[in-house]
């Protein structure tokens, strides 16, 4: 996945987030924070496996808890994959 | 009789899903045309089963129901219980926002949660590992998260839990919420029962048993309860709930009432896992409990909506219990099995057929059992043979028989004020 540019992730995890949250998509951008789109605990947990799945990365408890923002995941996915 | 200070318990509202159509109009109709809901399954694929019918419930559109979000964190089970507790809620035309949310309960059965959630889970324990399990696993799975997702869906803050007695749970469901509100423990109280049990690993373990109809060519004629060659139920799925409200309640609201709850009966046979009890004898007594607990007489009873499961030892020995209560009355009273169309819907079974006694009570109209076409020297009673039949319908007793000897029996009546 490392020629993934950041759009191509941003749109992959925008969709993973309208299918698990139930928000629409015009509704999700960089900035938008998990906690903004109603994501509880369990919620959170279900997007980083399916982050983890699709991109084909690990993400551990500590790099996990400070993905608070669509953002801050687009990155870590580019900086880890 | 209930002693002065004891409310009386009457139905306001009636929720459906099931093989015979979703919603309280299409059921009542499609049981009184002695239509069946049974077919070639279609939940997955069943070549390798001995069985391979079902009463599925067509057309479930959980959007309908419930936001993707929530459609997402809630098995089958629980969608079908949730849906069944918005359409009562609406039938009863009962404003929860104008409700103490304190003083409305839930009470729903279920034989088995969410399994369907469980096997799909655990092929993915098997093919991925344990990082892989959904975080949702468990609160989809356990039995109590239909009851759960109700309150979290609409509100209710009142006394809420789950009741299991495999196919027994929907009754005991509602004669527990009936004591409840008899108490005065609430106003309001949705109860009633779920299962969507039409899985793999479930129809296998039925088959194994020996339980199930194999049937398979004509499926519509395989559930024919107390018939000569019965071989066995079909499993079905579905969820039915009933608003319970004290009168006081009711009448305040100007609700209209379908019957009253005036009975129930809960004993144990305790003699085995699936078997039951060859003389009828704690059967029978939750009948005469029942009746008791409504201060009415056996030869009042003018219908009794049989467990009727079609298979070999319910329907003979059901019968054996009916005659032990009713003596000669037995039979003169119109006894009748909802199963024959719907098939067996385990923990929902007691609250779909509650509600039919509540439409019977309300319309004077009995539902056959259809199929009905070699009498069995040991189950001779006017069991309303492939017919509905229009008749006063003052009393109506309903019988439920769990897996593990579980009696529950609720006596319904007319409200006449």
């Amino acid at each position: 996945m490392a020629d993934l540019n950041d759009q191509a992730i941003f749109e992959k995890v925008r969709s993973i987030i309208v299918e698990q949250l139930g928000v629409e998509e015009n509704a999700v951008a960089l900035e938008t924070s998990f906690e903004a789109m109603n994501a509880d605990s369990l919620d959170i947990v279900e997007l980083i496996m399916a982050l983890e799945e699709t991109f084909g990365i690990e993400i551990p408890d500590e790099a996990a808890e400070k993905l608070l923002t669509v953002g801050t995941a687009v990155e870590y996915i580019k900086a880890n994959s | 009789m209930l002693p002065e200070s004891k409310q009386r318990v009457v139905i306001t509202g009636l929720g459906v899903l099931s093989p015979v159509g979703i919603g309280k109009e299409a059921y009542w109709k499609a049981l009184l045309r002695g239509q069946s809901g049974i077919d070639r399954l279609t939940r997955f694929d069943s070549s390798l089963y001995d069985s391979k019918i079902a009463g599925e419930v067509k057309d479930f559109v959980p959007e309908q129901f419930l936001d993707r979000k929530e459609i997402r964190r809630t098995d089958r089970f629980a969608q079908f219980g949730v849906a069944a507790a918005k359409l009562a809620v609406g039938d009863a035309a009962l404003e929860l926002g104008e409700e103490d949310p304190e003083n409305i309960g839930v009470v729903i059965g279920s034989g088995i949660g969410g399994i369907e959630t469980l096997c799909e889970q655990h092929s993915v324990l098997l093919s991925k590992g344990p990082n892989r399990i959904s975080p949702f696993f468990i609160p989809m799975i356990i039995s109590n998260m239909a009851a759960g997702q109700i309150a979290i869906c609409l509100g209710p803050k009142g006394p809420n839990f789950t009741v299991v007695t495999a196919c027994a749970s929907g009754a005991n469901a509602i004669g527990e919420a009936y004591l409840m509100l008899r108490r005065g423990a609430a106003e309001v109280i949705l109860a009633g029962g779920t299962e969507t049990p039409i899985v793999p690993v479930a129809m296998a373990g039925f088959c194994s048993m020996k339980a199930v109809s194999t049937s398979n060519d004509e499926p519509q004629r395989a559930s024919r309860p107390f018939d000569k060659n019965r071989d066995g139920f079909v499993i079905s799925e579905g969820a039915g709930v009933l608003v319970l409200e004290t009168l006081g309640h009711a009448s305040a609201r100007g609700a209209r009432v379908y019957g009253e709850v005036a009975g129930y009966g809960c004993t144990a046979d305790g003699y085995h896992i699936s078997a039951p009890e060859p003389e009828g004898t704690e059967a029978a007594r939750a009948i005469r409990i029942a009746l008791e607990d409504a201060g009415i007489s056996p030869d009042r009873v003018d219908y009794i909506n049989a467990h009727g499961t079609s298979t070999e030892l319910n329907d003979k020995i059901e019968t054996l219990a009916i005659k032990k209560v009713f003596g000669d009355h037995a039979y003169k009273v119109p006894v009748s099995s909802i199963k024959s169309m719907i098939g067996h819907s385990l923990g929902a079974a007691g609250a779909l057929e509650a509600i039919a006694c509540a439409l019977s009570v309300s319309t004077d109209w009995v539902p056959p059992t259809i199929n009905y076409e070699q009498p069995d020297p040991e189950c001779d009673l006017d069991y309303v043979p492939n017919q509905a039949r229009q008749c006063p319908v003052r009393v109506a007793v309903s019988n439920s028989f769990g897996f593990g000897g579980h009696n529950a029996v609720l006596v319904i009546k007319k409200f006449e004020g």
